[in-house]
């Protein structure tokens, strides 16, 4: 029973937790229920993993209700992937919660905090494993209405100010979203994501379908925060909870850039969207663009977190330039960056988040010499700076280097010289931080400080350590991707 | 609104009409217009002009926030329940067809009648519990702020 309904309980599971810590309403139950729930769905999402290379893609008939009259959950090998690492960062930024929670949020407001986590990772997870694209919509809405939420119980006042510049322009994007989808609704009659691409006429169609791209693509890269559409972005991730940054930072773009994937690859067809239509050279522009612009922005911030989200919004448009290369290595690699990214990205969010914890704010100038009374902490730093930059043994290095190799078979070689000339600017971000940390006089309220909790401190390492390690061993990470995009481009005719 | 005598008495002969009008659009949701969503609109409006019209501590003693939290959540999991109540009887999540019984045929609803009712009355629930909750939400702002200044002088 338990083997045939694992595509829904991944969903079931935290959406029924949710309401559980709510009914609970005490901090620490919501939390051991919370924890038990994430660590249950990170194992389905491996057994899933393990049985979709087994037997291939699993297909869910909700309801009973045979496709595409009901709503199918379909998991392939991307979804599998994703579901993967999304519950896998959200279990490991449980474990790093408490301690940082009870700090930054009000206890009589923890129950409420923890059942919003949970649905905010089923919204993301939902994304991940249906095959509907109306279903795609509502787990959408699920996972940002709650990351506005969580956002909004930020320590300082401007926590909610940015919370609602993020409804405000988030909604503005599902809007897009749900228009298009609308439009493909009345050129196909299905909402069945397999249904429509076999049913719409891409090459002779009417306009209908263009207008329906286009209007899904730039609602999803509002959702992605794509370069001119980022603007939410650095507020959002400066101001909430660190813990919510952390989750929200490491997953919710990449899910959205997994939609897109899905839009561009399984209903749309790359040939419509970077043949017909010239996507591909408005993404790569954008992309470009977007990381010399953010990166450079990134290196004059003095909040680091507000650094961090800077550093985001470049590494978005790395993922999107493989995404757009609509070739094997470029996808592998726009995929595989997802995953890197998620661990490198959490990892410094986690470390950010320690900081914050014993010298109760996120100014870099707040943290000068922290790295000599909170050496574990700093070091984490360093490694997932190093990562962040894509040195060799790290795993940013294997995205980039796939990224590079792709670029190259395009015969793309300003973009490839482009992306190495990017680095150094993550360089000079990354060393800024770390000259302050290690070279700086500190203050009084840094000498008081003490190491971070082991609590948090063994989390973060998992997650750093994980950076290192995925940067010399890619079976699991660099391989599941190329099968993913070997599927995805093999599935499409 | 304390000076009002005919809203005052409309109100009190209305609300249990409203109240009984919602339950209507609930259950009889299965067999004509209806259903989960306006039934809880309609339960809830119905609690809402009490609270316009006697106060917010008056509809606050009827429906303390406490319970209506836990009310909203209640909703959430009838229905997320029925849908592992029909996993453990061995069909898919949500296949009403396992819920097929033969206990007083006739009288309770079975089978994918009977899954409609639950899940509507989950949403029903729910939907009542959150209108009231954002109706507390706006109203209860200002007394909010106050009671905060108090307890908490720095933000």
């Amino acid at each position: 029973m338990i083997e045939a309904n694992l595509p829904v309980l991944l969903i079931v599971i935290p959406m029924i937790t949710a309401p559980l810590c709510v009914l609970a309403g005490r901090g620490r139950i919501a939390y051991a229920m919370s924890l038990l729930a994430s660590v249950l769905v990170f194992a389905i999402a491996v057994a899933l993993v393990i049985k979709v290379g087994d037997s291939g893609t699993i297909r869910y008939e909700l309801g009973g209700w045979e496709p595409p009259y009901g709503i199918e959950y379909v998991v392939d090998r991307l979804s599998s992937f994703m579901a993967m690492f999304v519950s896998a960062l959200g279990m490991i930024v449980l474990f790093y919660a408490p301690h940082s929670v009870n700090k930054e949020i009000q206890p009589s407001k923890h129950y409420l905090f923890y059942a919003t986590y949970l649905l905010c990772m089923t919204g993301l997870l939902g994304i991940c494993v249906t095959g509907d694209l109306f279903n795609v919509f509502v787990f959408l809405e699920i996972s940002s209405l709650s990351s506005y939420a969580l956002i909004s119980l930020g320590r300082t006042r401007r926590a909610p100010l940015s919370a609602l510049q993020y409804l405000i322009v988030g909604s503005i994007g599902a809007t897009f979203i749900l228009i298009g989808i609308g439009l493909l609704y009345q050129m196909t009659g299905t909402l069945n994501m397999a249904d429509i691409a076999s049913r719409i006429d891409t090459i002779d169609g009417p306009r209908t379908i263009m207008v329906a791209f286009a209007f899904l693509t730039v609602g999803l890269c509002v959702k992605m925060a794509v370069f001119p559409l980022h603007t939410w972005l650095p507020g959002a991730y400066t101001y909430a909870p660190s813990v919510v940054t952390c989750f929200i930072a490491a997953t919710a773009t990449k899910v959205s850039v997994y939609a897109f994937i899905r839009l561009v690859y399984g209903i749309m067809t790359p040939k419509f969207a970077f043949e017909l239509l010239p996507l591909d050279s408005a993404l790569m522009v954008f992309s470009l663009i977007g990381i010399f612009v953010a990166s450079t922005a990134a290196v004059f911030q003095d909040d680091v977190k507000r650094l961090l989200a800077y550093s985001s919004v470049a590494q978005i448009g790395y993922m999107l330039l493989g995404v757009s290369m609509s070739n094997i290595d470029g996808l592998t690699a726009g995929i595989v960056h997802m995953f890197n990214h998620a661990l490198i990205k959490g990892g410094l969010f986690m470390v950010a988040g320690c900081f914050i914890l014993r010298l109760g704010s996120s100014r870099l100038s707040d943290w000068a010499g922290a790295g000599r009374t909170m050496p574990w902490t700093g070091f984490a730093w360093a490694i997932g700076g190093l990562g962040l930059i894509g040195v060799p043994m790290t795993a940013g290095f294997i995205s980039k280097w796939l990224l590079l190799t792709a670029a190259m078979q395009n015969g793309w070689w300003p973009v490839a010289a482009l992306m190495l000339l990017s680095s150094l600017l993550a360089v000079a971000y990354v060393w800024k931080v770390v000259e302050t940390l290690y070279f700086s006089e500190p203050s009084d309220a840094v000498v008081a400080s003490t190491e971070a909790p082991a609590g948090m401190l063994i989390p973060t390492y998992a997650i750093i350590g994980c950076v290192v390690l995925f940067g010399i061993w890619t079976t699991y990470s660099a391989g599941l991707a190329a099968a993913a995009a070997a599927e995805l481009l093999g599935a499409t005719p | 609104m304390k000076t009002f005598p005919i809203i005052r008495v409309v109100t009190k002969i209305l609300i249990p009409y409203i109240l009984l009008f919602g339950c209507y659009v609930q259950f009889h949701g299965d067999y004509g217009p209806g259903g989960g969503f306006q039934a809880g609109v309609i339960f809830a409006s119905g609690l809402i002009l009490y609270g316009l019209v006697f106060g917010l501590d008056a509809v606050r003693t009827v429906a303390p926030p406490r319970v209506i939290e836990k009310l909203m959540s209640l909703g959430v999991l009838i229905f997320a329940g029925t849908g592992v109540l029909t996993m453990l009887l061995g069909g898919n999540f949500l296949d009403y067809d396992y819920l097929e019984h033969h206990v007083l045929p006739g009288i309770l609803p079975t089978g994918q009648h009977l899954g409609l009712f639950l899940v509507e009355l989950g949403v029903g629930v729910t939907v009542t519990a959150v209108m009231t909750m954002i109706f507390y939400a706006f109203a209860g702002r200002v007394q909010a702020k106050h009671v905060q200044a108090k307890q908490e002088p720095t933000p």
